[in-house]
């Protein structure tokens, strides 16, 4: 979320106030999750308890995908560990943007019950304030699920590691984090203007957290298109995961599109720091 | 001296709130059929002029709608006005939302901003590190809000465990850690039992008193205007309607306080000047008597001339008193 910073203010958008912003609205972050996961240590017992659940229901959704490879050999021409290693790689990813800002698709609730006008009235930066909302550690459980899945798929994979694929593992889980931030942002942006909004935020966020889990040949073609073009969701793990497992990509693009995914997470926050900012903006100027 | 001049401590020479023709137009869409919507414009401040010293405490008084949070949402900068021209200690909300932050106080008498599931000292922990309050200076305020307001014995109590009353003064502790120069108090009896209620305004007298904090409130309640302000601005329709002493008010509005006499048994409506009879129930009457008028006179000749067994005064409402102002403004 660092990317964005405080993008509510009508003022001089110079570099050093950008800075300033970012650098406020960590800071602030910091602050308010750390309130929470003190908030939440007061029900100790339940926070045992709801980061196992996420943990076994996570895992049990890789459970699932097992089974079918128990009934099949191959998913739209990919191996199990194929497939684990896409599933690996965005359920790290979705993991870690949830765990960081998760919590953004309450916005609608906020601005309904006039609970935003208290972050409001508050020295910080209102996207970190609203990015550290509810944080809950026990997302904690999706990422690790998320990273046992990963390191089982490259133990089992056959690839040829180079320096260059070793490398775009930890890109591609930075950059995967930073475009799924991106589509939380612009969706809580969006129930600035529509409050109820939050589950066509889910359709995005989880849907296409879910649809990264599968290879990109079970799908159709204008799907595929949809998700590398508009909602640029393929640049999380499809395309760069097919440099490293050497497969072809459904769509007929160049090889160095492998390696463009921190551009388009740096294009995607910015474009969804405009939108926060567009829906700040109307909110403060048409109250709720 | 013009009127944008600032002073040495950045506040505007006319005030330190300044309002001029400040508007708020919002665009009220409804439904009206199943994909047809109406717009209209729903002016919730209208021209909207006033200064407010430092120092001052103001009571702001309306009916519900009448544009008194929208007021207070501008002058806090959660929302931008329309139209006109606003400073608060010689900043524009809006633009400086931040910089504001830290020179105001906020109290919302029914959304509370402090950690439910913590104990009402991290609240105040946090706003020491959010605020960037100096060491000393958090010290000497904190302890001197847990002396006045008593929340001694509450610093380690889980906020969800207070009454409302004790959540209040909690509230208002935490919006004066940074020392505000202004405060502004949204509701800040409602819902509270006697003792809680003196014991807030006690607090904001001396507040006021030794600190010199400007205090804005709005409020339901007579009584808080009464005890605590000199200066009450009505508005109504987003237009401001009365601007001065509470007294003025009531002779504005000619507004009558209500005394509730039980007598022995039924009479017949009973008769004493000065004093009408609004409404009989077996035996209870009602008798209005104007606002600014002792009560003590009208009691001893009931009680000479009647067999009394009890009776109360009745403050009369706001409501009743602006309704009161709006009815003789379309009359005359």
């Amino acid at each position: 979320m660092g990317e964005v910073g405080e993008v509510g203010e009508v003022g001089h958008p110079g570099r050093g106030r950008v800075r300033e912003a970012v650098r406020e609205g960590v800071r602030a972050y910091l602050m308010i999750a750390g309130m929470w996961v003190r908030s939440t240590m007061a029900y100790r017992a339940s926070f045992v308890m709801t980061t196992f659940g996420s943990f076994a229901t996570t895992f049990f959704d890789f459970v699932g995908i097992m089974l079918m490879f128990s009934r099949v050999d191959a998913l739209g021409g990919w191996s199990l560990p194929e497939v684990a290693f896409l599933y690996g790689l965005s359920g790290t990813s979705f993991g870690l943007a949830d765990l960081v800002i998760g919590s953004m698709e309450r916005l609608g609730r906020r601005v309904r019950d006039g609970t935003l006008d208290t972050l409001l009235v508050r020295p910080a930066p209102v996207l970190a304030q609203v990015a550290a909302d509810q944080f809950a550690l026990r997302r904690l459980g999706r990422v690790v699920q998320g990273l046992l899945v990963l390191g089982w798929s490259v133990a089992r994979l056959d690839v040829d590691w180079t320096p260059l694929k070793l490398l775009l593992m930890p890109v591609m889980l930075v950059s995967g984090c930073g475009i799924f931030c991106a589509v939380f942002v612009a969706g809580a942006a969006f129930q600035f203007l529509a409050q109820d909004a939050s589950e066509v935020q889910n359709a995005f966020t989880y849907g296409g957290g879910a649809l990264l889990q599968y290879p990109p040949t079970v799908f159709a073609r204008e799907l595929v298109r949809g998700v590398t073009f508009v909602l640029p969701l393929a640049f999380v793990n499809w395309l760069p995961a097919t440099y490293v497992l050497g497969r072809p990509y459904p769509l007929a693009l160049p090889e160095w599109v492998a390696f463009a995914p921190p551009l388009v997470a740096v294009a995607c926050c910015a474009l969804a720091g405009l939108a926060w900012r567009a829906g700040l903006r109307s909110y403060r100027s048409t109250g709720s | 001296m013009a009127k944008t001049a600032e002073t040495a401590d950045g506040s505007l020479a006319e005030g330190f709130i300044a309002l001029q023709d400040v508007a708020k137009v919002f665009e009220v869409r409804r439904k009206t059929g199943f994909l047809k919507r109406e717009r209209r414009e729903v002016r919730a401040v209208d021209g909207l002029s006033f200064t407010v010293a430092r120092g001052e405490m103001v009571g702001y008084i309306g009916p519900n709608g009448a544009g008194k949070s929208t007021t207070i949402k501008m002058l806090t900068g959660i929302l931008t006005p329309s139209a006109g021209r606003l400073r608060v200690a010689g900043i524009d909300p809006s633009r400086e939302r931040r910089r504001l932050a830290h020179r105001i106080g906020v109290v919302f008498g029914q959304r509370t901003t402090l950690w439910w599931d913590l104990p009402l000292i991290d609240s105040y922990r946090l706003a020491h590190r959010m605020y960037r309050i100096p060491d000393a200076r958090y010290r000497e305020n904190l302890d001197r809000c847990v002396e006045l307001l008593e929340l001694q014995a509450l610093l380690d109590v889980p906020v969800r465990q207070l009454s409302l009353g004790q959540r209040m003064r909690g509230d208002i502790a935490a919006a004066l850690l940074h020392d505000p120069e202004v405060l502004y108090l949204d509701e800040p009896t409602i819902g509270l039992d006697v003792v809680s209620k003196a014991k807030v305004r006690g607090f904001l007298r001396e507040l006021n008193a030794e600190r010199s904090t400007t205090v804005l409130l709005t409020t339901h309640d007579l009584q808080d205007i009464e005890q605590l302000c000199s200066r009450v601005m009505v508005i109504d329709q987003g237009r401001l309607m009365y601007d001065g002493p509470l007294a003025g008010l009531h002779e504005a509005g000619e507004s009558e306080r209500t005394l509730v006499v039980d007598l022995e048994r039924e009479l017949p409506p009973v008769v004493v000047p000065s004093a009408r009879v609004v409404r009989v129930e077996g035996p209870r009457q009602w008798l209005a008597f104007p606002a600014g008028q002792s009560a003590a006179p009208l009691v001893a000749r009931l009680a000479a001339e009647y067999p009394l067994v009890d009776l109360s005064v009745r403050e009369p409402d706001i409501e009743a008193v602006i309704a009161k102002m709006y009815a003789e403004k379309a009359v005359s």
